[in-house]
């Protein structure tokens, strides 16, 4: 494709002031050829490691959800020495455990026309053009694989009288490709990893370190080299060392402090890593969930997430007018109502993607028209009314089809969707950011993989449904077991031990931050914090951005940054359980991240998936995306904390597959 | 609401342990369980006290690690996980008392917090289909009976939380040795090891510390993901079976 700049010269960036242009990104390791045979290749060329070399060869891995189990089973089971790391009380708590909806395989076992190849465009084209096409095409392409995988380690799926395996569609695709295991998805996938991590374990290959918190990298003469965690019970600092790492640590959706996410989940795993050297990709890219149960109060610690399932039935409205915002909806004539999805999109109504249904909502609650509790002086909600859907189909046929998701909302509003309509509003849920990985999935610094949700990789700037639980474990089960094992090829390396100075220096920085976190004693409390930087990025880098609302943001984190060194109290000691200790440190990483989150989301001048910049839209308040300009990773080199971080772009190349903007008009 | 609470306080695993009185004045019955213990411990490090430690994460139901006991009850008044147990499960004026999972083989760490390692254990002693990464058949070789999947399936559904072996008189844990039997010997695939399985496992649930079933049923009727009872008698016939076969 050639391209044509049309824009005028010099237009300033946005960001013009707050970061440094750097050299361009090139992932060296990204194969050419016929986009069907890249993986294949690249397999058959990563160099293999002796079986009786890989009891000398070791692994840190840091997480356990599915990409951190299935890596360190795989990798176990291979004969090397693998030590895995969560914050839980049990690898079978990590995040993963939540996801409700399903996982995406290319299996076409309805012969509805599916194929790899389908299954690589929907998710290019869902992600807006913002992914690899390379990286895609590999994660549709092992999507089979994961679930013969899942099925043999007795993962319960949902089956059809025959007993084979059902499928359903999902998120709007018109395949049925989506694997489920009813409204329990993930926790299945993830006991299953759980499982054949645990049976390692038993088999000495595998060694757990639960309730342990990685804090720091280890980087020795430019390699990662290990790592330093505290044991949450005692409080102790340790070192573990190894040859490689690998960080599957998550995402980082509670920068907003409300979101879907579990309360434990973080940044600082892959933000320490950041520091140390390793770029952080697209962080502005954040997927907006449309249908989450709304906040009721100040005191809300998480939002609970409803399948987007319920949207094929259920109808969303808004009051046409203020005043009646506050009437039971049921005295709320039909003349009155605003069924502002089907008003707009009549093509798709209520069925329309996430982040336009999340905008939506968004829009409609601005005006004035949103229902349910006033939270401050604003009501954050829309309807969801199956008043009509109980006419149509019947009750028992709607409790047949949505009964559990009925009562976990009975239970948490303690309202009765049957009787009342539901309220939703959208909530984070999922980032597509995070650390720059080249086709290996190694990051910037030699050593250090990343990943699962940690990496950016596979999702451009939108996450289709279905995908993230695909990419964990394709990830973890299939592709670093061979790409690591390439990089291990060139041990055994040099031995090196706990008196090494890049050793000792990890060690002091963690120490002395704990330290400082416990001296300050002022007098806010951590989630106090927390709740504050929440609340900036909401307003100013949530659902829509602009300029000047993102400069401001910017400024407001600094504030807020600066006060948390100089105010922020935390009580207790090092050397015991303290869970206080363990949020401070969470939440000053997430108090860099945020910024950087604000200056990727000012630069990009465009709006593309989960990334809405109000200044680009088109006529009819549709995302503008701008691939002269944007088509490329913008990935983050950290040089200090009181230097500008240095953009590096990675052009992307499409081959396989055009652009083109996407419309559900 | 004004709430009076009672909470288990103990430092660590080596200290003595003793309850404390506090008091909520403005409790919203909106607050999820934990949501209240939220509030009153950004009180306590207002007023310079040690916050309350208890375990949290998914605060959606699914991961396990919640798990407190309210009244005597395991998981609160409700057949429900702690984090989606709502105050307006309880009036004004109430006093609830609350402590950490009572169980040998769960230890207490700090205040609420016990340690379930064992559990993992139990899992490692055989709760597993042997089966390495890349050998597996394609997904519809194997088909599985809908009656026997859908039965496999509510057995997976424990989520690990230990409050079966909190609410049992005898502190035994076979409702989640048992869901995990029964999980894996509904399946065509978890045949190969049926007998093994059983075997370790209980060997291993012996060796933890956790007591013997005596078919009282207190485990079924807190277990928040209502695992049947009949998961036991599965364990039972699947152990005699292999001790039948020589194991
Ligand atoms: C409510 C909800 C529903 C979802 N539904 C779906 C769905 O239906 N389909 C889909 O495809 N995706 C879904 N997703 C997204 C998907 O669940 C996640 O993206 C995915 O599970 C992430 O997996 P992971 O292995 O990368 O990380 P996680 O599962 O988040 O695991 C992170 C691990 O890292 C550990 N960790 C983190 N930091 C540290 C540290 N510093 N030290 C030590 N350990 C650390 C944690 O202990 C944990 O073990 C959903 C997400 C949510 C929130
Ligand atoms: S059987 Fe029930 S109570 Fe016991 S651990 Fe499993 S889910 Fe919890
Ligand atoms: S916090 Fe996860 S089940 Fe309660």
């Amino acid at each position: 494709m050639t391209q044509v700049d049309n824009h005028p010269e010099h237009e300033p960036n946005d960001a013009e002031g707050y970061f440094v242009d750097g050299s361009p990104l090139i992932d060296k390791k990204q194969p050419t050829g016929p986009i069907a045979e890249r993986w294949e290749n690249r397999k058959f060329n990563a160099r293999l490691a002796a079986p009786a070399n890989r009891r000398n060869l070791s692994v840190i891995i840091v997480g356990t959800g599915l990409a951190g189990a299935s890596a360190a089973a795989t990798l176990g089971e291979a004969g090397y020495v693998v030590k895995s790391f969560c914050y839980q009380d049990s690898p079978r708590r990590a995040h993963s455990i939540a996801a409700q909806g399903g996982i995406n395989a290319a299996k076409n076992y309805k012969g509805d026309g599916d194929s790899v190849h389908r299954l690589f465009y929907d998710t290019v084209k869902g992600g807006d053009y913002r992914s690899r096409e390379s990286n895609v095409y590999r994660l549709a392409e092992i999507s089979r694989n994961i679930i013969d995988q899942c099925v043999a380690q007795g993962v319960p799926f949902a089956r059809e009288y025959g007993g084979l395996l059902d499928n359903r569609s999902f998120g709007g695709v018109q395949v049925s490709r989506t694997f489920y295991a009813r409204g329990q998805t993930g926790q299945q996938l993830l006991i299953g990893a759980y499982q054949a991590l645990e049976r390692q374990v038993a088999a000495g290959t595998v060694e757990t370190f639960t309730r342990h918190e990685m804090l720091e990298v280890i980087v020795v003469d430019g390699k990662a080299r290990g790592i330093i965690a505290r044991d949450m019970v005692t409080g102790e600092i340790e070192t573990h060392l190894a040859d490689v790492v690998v960080l599957a640590s998550g995402g980082y959706g509670n920068v907003y402090f409300l979101s879907t996410n579990a309360m434990g989940c973080n940044v600082t795993a892959t933000w320490r890593a950041h520091r140390k050297g390793a770029y952080m990709a697209n962080p502005c890219y954040t997927q907006i969930h449309p249908t989450c149960i709304p906040v009721s109060g100040e005191h809300q610690s998480k939002l609970t997430l409803m399948s987007e399932s319920l949207r094929n039935d259920g109808r969303i409205w808004v009051p046409k007018n203020r005043e009646d915002c506050d009437k039971d909806p049921r005295d709320i004539p039909e003349e009155d109502r605003d069924y502002y999805l089907e008003r707009i999109y009549p093509a798709f109504g209520n069925l329309v993607p996430r982040d336009i249904a999340s905008r939506q909502a968004k829009n409609v609650c601005d005006e004035g028209r949103g229902v349910g509790p006033l939270v401050g002086d604003f009501r954050r909600g829309v309807y969801l009314d199956f008043a009509q859907a109980i006419e149509r189909m019947g009750k028992e046929a709607v409790e047949e089809k949505y009964g559990n998701l009925f009562d976990m909302y009975a239970r948490i509003t303690g309202e009765d969707p049957y009787a009342v309509p539901m309220r939703i509003y959208p909530a984070v849920h999922y980032v597509m950011g995070g650390l720059w990985v080249d086709y290996d999935l190694s990051s910037t610094i030699p050593g250090l993989f990343v990943t699962g949700e940690a990496n950016f990789s596979d999702h451009g700037a939108n996450r289709l449904g279905a995908s993230a639980l695909m990419q964990g474990l394709g990830d973890g089960y299939f592709v670093l077991p061979n790409t690591v094992r390439d990089y291990l090829a060139d041990g055994p390396f040099e031995k090196i031990d706990e008196s090494h100075p890049a050793v000792v220096e990890a060690r002091e920085s963690v120490e002395s931050r704990i330290n400082t976190l416990l001296s300050i004693n002022g007098d806010r409390t951590v989630d106090s914090f927390h709740r504050e930087l929440g609340h900036i990025m909401w307003e100013y880098c949530g659902m829509e951005r602009t300029a000047e609302g993102l400069r401001k943001a910017i400024d407001l984190i600094r504030g807020l940054r600066e006060e948390f060194w100089r105010n922020v109290k935390v009580l207790g000691s090092a050397e015991s359980l303290n869970q206080s200790l363990e949020k401070a440190g969470r939440v000053a990483d997430f108090l860099e991240l945020g910024e950087l989150m604000c200056i990727d989301a000012l630069h990009r001048k465009e709006s593309c998936g989960g990334h809405f910049r109000a200044e680009s839209q088109t006529e009819d308040g549709e995302a503008l995306r701008n691939d002269e300009e944007y088509s490329y990773v913008g990935a983050w080199e950290f040089k200090g904390d009181e230097a500008q971080p240095v953009l590096h772009k990675e052009h992307l190349v499409y081959t396989a597959i055009e652009m083109k903007q996407r419309s559900y008009k | 609401m004004r709430i009076t609470l009672k909470i288990w306080r103990q430092a660590d695993a080596a200290s003595d342990g003793a309850m404390h009185g506090y008091q909520l004045d403005e409790v919203s019955e909106d607050m999820s369980f934990l949501e209240m213990l939220d509030v009153l411990n950004e009180d306590l490090i207002a007023r310079g006290e040690d916050p309350v430690a208890f375990d949290s994460d998914c605060r959606e139901g699914i991961c396990g690690m919640c798990g407190l006991m309210i009244n005597g009850q395991a998981h609160g008044p409700d057949v429900t996980t702690t984090c989606q147990l709502h105050m307006r499960s309880f009036k004004d004026g109430d006093e609830i008392v609350i402590e950490p999972w009572r169980s040998n083989a769960f230890p207490v760490l700090k205040d609420l917090v016990v340690d379930r390692s064992s559990f993992d254990r139990v899992i490692q002693a055989g709760g597993f289909i042997s089966v390495n990464t890349g050998a597996a058949p394609d997904a519809h070789a194997v088909p599985v009976p809908k009656d026997k999947a859908d039965r496999a399936f509510d057995a997976a559904t424990c989520i690990g939380c230990g409050a079966c072996v909190a609410a049992c008189p005898n502190g035994s844990a076979s409702l989640f040795l048992g869901a995990k039997i029964t999980h894996l010997g509904e399946l065509p695939q978890g045949q190969a090891e049926r007998d093994r399985r059983v075997v370790n496992m209980v060997g291993q649930h012996d060796h933890e510390g956790f007591g013997g079933c005596t078919n009282i049923g207190e485990c079924t009727s807190s277990c928040p993901k209502e695992i049947p009872l009949d998961v036991i008698s599965r364990l039972n016939w699947d152990l005699h079976a292999a001790m039948r076969h020589g194991h």
